[in-house]
């Protein structure tokens, strides 16, 4: 397989100087695919790129800025919504993933575009969370039976709500993995530990380490691997900038034993420094290594990923790609449900669901 | 510059079915690959005129081709995909070439961001530019039509971009879309003009595209400044009526019309702010496409 241009330009901004403009149309179809563009853009900025790239391409970065700056206010509005919907329950709020990242300020939220917002609550106040989310006019987006079903028993969060006015969804969640799955983590622990946003009253996000942790569960557990790359920046975001911090790279993989989530975070490690060079202490790597699978599966994992987490862009793929991601996505649901649950779900998702979506 | 025009018919479908046709509109660049014989005959009639853009880069990659599958034989079908995605089901095969033209308008409106994008037609004379906002079968189409027939610049049918910091119209000069009735009123008003096969049974009913004059491609460069917005309404029998329109209520009218009014945020309330205080807005009634050019011609006045 040959190197993505745009793993290249997001390992080393500056070896874009030398692109010519065939290669940039590749590029910028690439991060498009990858949801990436706005954070080529950012890459751009800090690096003193953007002055000097080709006029057609600087073009694109001007469409693209339109959009980062009213995400960022549009986000910024919404958690506020959000915050006055719940606060009358006196609940502890968790903001997950792009919120989290955005009302933190944190390095991931630069250029990351988004379109749900995510929160976590107690699960025994769920119905309440739900109660007064519709009250201030977010409604469940799925009217079809089973997905009611399938998220309300099954999975760690119920099915999406969206604003009848603003069209702006918000994911409700319990846990961080759902109740079928092979490891759950407790959700009590991850609140002892969870971080107050500053300006922001009854709202929290989760502590440094639960957040890499979190990060890495989403994208290793899942079997969408549409978003994959745009994750795995997340993650080399997350830990470049807590890795600064004394005592991080001591801490990370304790918490991830404590959590069972070791082996996701050696997949987060491995492929951050395989695919964008991040820089993980070796002490870390011999921490995880208990969790770590055996040689043939690791064998495995790497070429299933290698391509799973390339942009999903016909330029990207050879010809194992198509069976790498869907090796993926069956690997993803079968961490999240016993074996005869997952076969139900997907013969319902292949030849139920697609009807009634497509009719 | 090469032009689609120096390219034979044979070269034509080459580039279509191989790297693709890398062809300038307005400001951009689309590189369209298609197997489809509708979607080049459209292209041969209506871009002639139209540069190819050889440096390798393009805006917007638009694949269009004929469906595969048993179908094929009993009732072909085109499909359009967008680099790899496809957010439309597929048409008829006879469908393409409006389909091109809609997948067109369909790039522009969802991406470029660095213009107020109006859902307008927009044309220009001696300098002045009128926007023609409107909902479909107000009769926007067919007066932009009119016009253009006679000796007003085709800015854009579909889409007027207004400029987020300079306030200026960037022409877009693309075929005008007309529909149903208005297609032989404008082979009657404009008999010289070059028309596509009329295609029946789209959604929006039976869809021809005129010719863009070769003035109005070559000047694509030039930008213009709006000196009226006109809200037109075809009504037959009517007599000519132009009635002003307050600019704040004009701004709003302007703004529903608008892709991305709330996405550009204040740059786009300054852009359209800048737009109505710089112009003339009216409300405009119509039954008889020579008075209603000779009012707007008199408007236009003396070349500035």
């Amino acid at each position: 397989m040959t190197p993505s241009l745009l793993l290249a330009a997001l390992r080393e901004p500056a070896s874009v100087r030398q692109l010519t403009l065939a290669q940039w149309d590749v590029l910028l179809r690439q991060a498009a695919s990858a949801k990436l563009m706005a954070c080529l853009v950012c890459l751009f900025d800090d690096a003193g790129l953007t002055g000097g790239l080709p006029a057609p391409v600087r073009a694109h970065v001007e469409w693209t800025r339109v959009l980062m700056t009213r995400h960022a206010g549009a986000v910024r509005f919404e958690i506020l919504r959000i915050q006055a919907a719940l606060a009358g329950l006196g609940l502890p709020v968790m903001l997950l993933k792009g919120a989290a990242y955005s009302a933190m300020g944190l390095a991931p939220a630069r250029g990351r575009l988004f379109s749900d917002i995510d929160v976590m609550v107690p699960k025994a106040h769920l119905a309440d969370a739900e109660a007064a989310l519709m009250l201030h006019g977010w409604v469940s987006q799925s009217h079809d039976e089973y997905d009611q079903r399938y998220y309300r028993q099954w999975m760690h969060e119920i099915p999406p709500m969206q604003h009848t006015r603003r069209q702006s969804v918000i994911d409700v969640h319990h846990a961080i993995l759902p109740e079928t799955a092979r490891v759950r983590p407790d959700p009590a622990k991850l609140r002892a530990a969870a971080i107050a946003v500053p300006g922001m009253p009854g709202m929290q996000t989760l502590a440094p380490a639960d957040m890499v942790l979190h990060s890495a569960v989403h994208l290793f557990y899942d079997g969408e691997f549409d978003n994959g790359l745009r994750d795995l920046v997340d993650l080399h975001r997350l830990l470049t900038q807590f890795g600064a911090a004394p005592g991080f790279w001591e801490s990370l993989p304790a918490r991830a034993f404590e959590m069972e989530l070791a082996r996701p975070l050696l997949y987060a490690l491995r492929y951050c420094q395989q695919l964008l060079g991040t820089l993980v202490p070796d002490a870390a790597f011999t921490a995880l290594a208990p969790a770590a699978p055996n040689r043939f599966l690791m064998r495995l994992m790497d070429a299933l990923l290698m391509r799973g987490l390339q942009p999903a862009h016909a330029s990207c793929g050879d010809r194992w790609s198509g069976i790498a991601r869907a090796s993926l996505y069956i690997r993803g649901n079968w961490l999240r449900m016993p074996p005869l649950l997952l076969v139900k779900h997907l013969f319902h998702k292949a030849f139920i669901s697609k009807k009634t979506t497509s009719g | 510059m090469l032009t689609v025009s120096a390219l034979t018919r044979k070269e034509i479908a080459a580039r279509l079915a191989g790297p693709g046709l890398y062809l300038r509109t307005g400001p951009f660049t689309n590189c369209i690959r298609s197997d489809s014989r509708f979607l080049l005959d459209g292209i041969c009639q209506m871009y002639g005129a139209y540069a190819i853009d050889e440096s390798g880069f393009a805006d917007f990659h638009l694949n269009l081709h004929r469906a595969t599958g048993w179908r094929r034989w009993i009732r072909p079908q085109v499909r359009f995909d967008n680099d790899g995605e496809a957010p439309f089901e597929p048409m008829p095969a006879n469908h393409a070439f409006p389909m091109l033209e809609w997948m067109l308008n369909w790039c522009v409106s969802g991406s470029a961001n660095s213009y107020l994008i109006i859902h307008a037609a927009v044309v220009e004379k001696n300098g002045r530019a009128m926007v023609l906002p409107a909902p479909p079968g107000s009769g926007k189409s067919t007066l932009c039509a009119a016009l253009a027939s006679r000796g007003w610049r085709l800015l854009s049918d579909e889409l007027t971009l207004i400029g987020l910091d300079n306030h200026l119209i960037t022409p877009l000069a693309r075929p005008v879309s007309l529909k149903n009735a208005s297609i032989p009123v404008m082979k009657a008003y404009a008999p010289d003009a070059q028309f596509t096969v009329p295609a029946r049974d789209t959604s929006k009913g039976t869809v021809a595209h005129l010719k863009a004059s070769d003035d109005s491609v070559a000047r694509s460069a030039e930008a213009a400044r709006v000196a009226w917005v006109v809200f037109p309404r075809y009504r037959a029998g009517a007599p000519l009526a132009l009635v002003p329109i307050p600019p704040a209520r004009a701004f709003m009218r302007v703004a529903e019309n608008a892709f991305n009014y709330s996405l550009t945020g204040a740059r786009g309330f300054q852009a359209l702010g800048g737009v109505i205080d710089g112009c003339s807005s009216y409300d405009f009634t119509y039954s008889n496409l020579d008075e209603a050019i000779a009012l707007f011609d008199g408007m236009a006045g003396a070349p500035q």
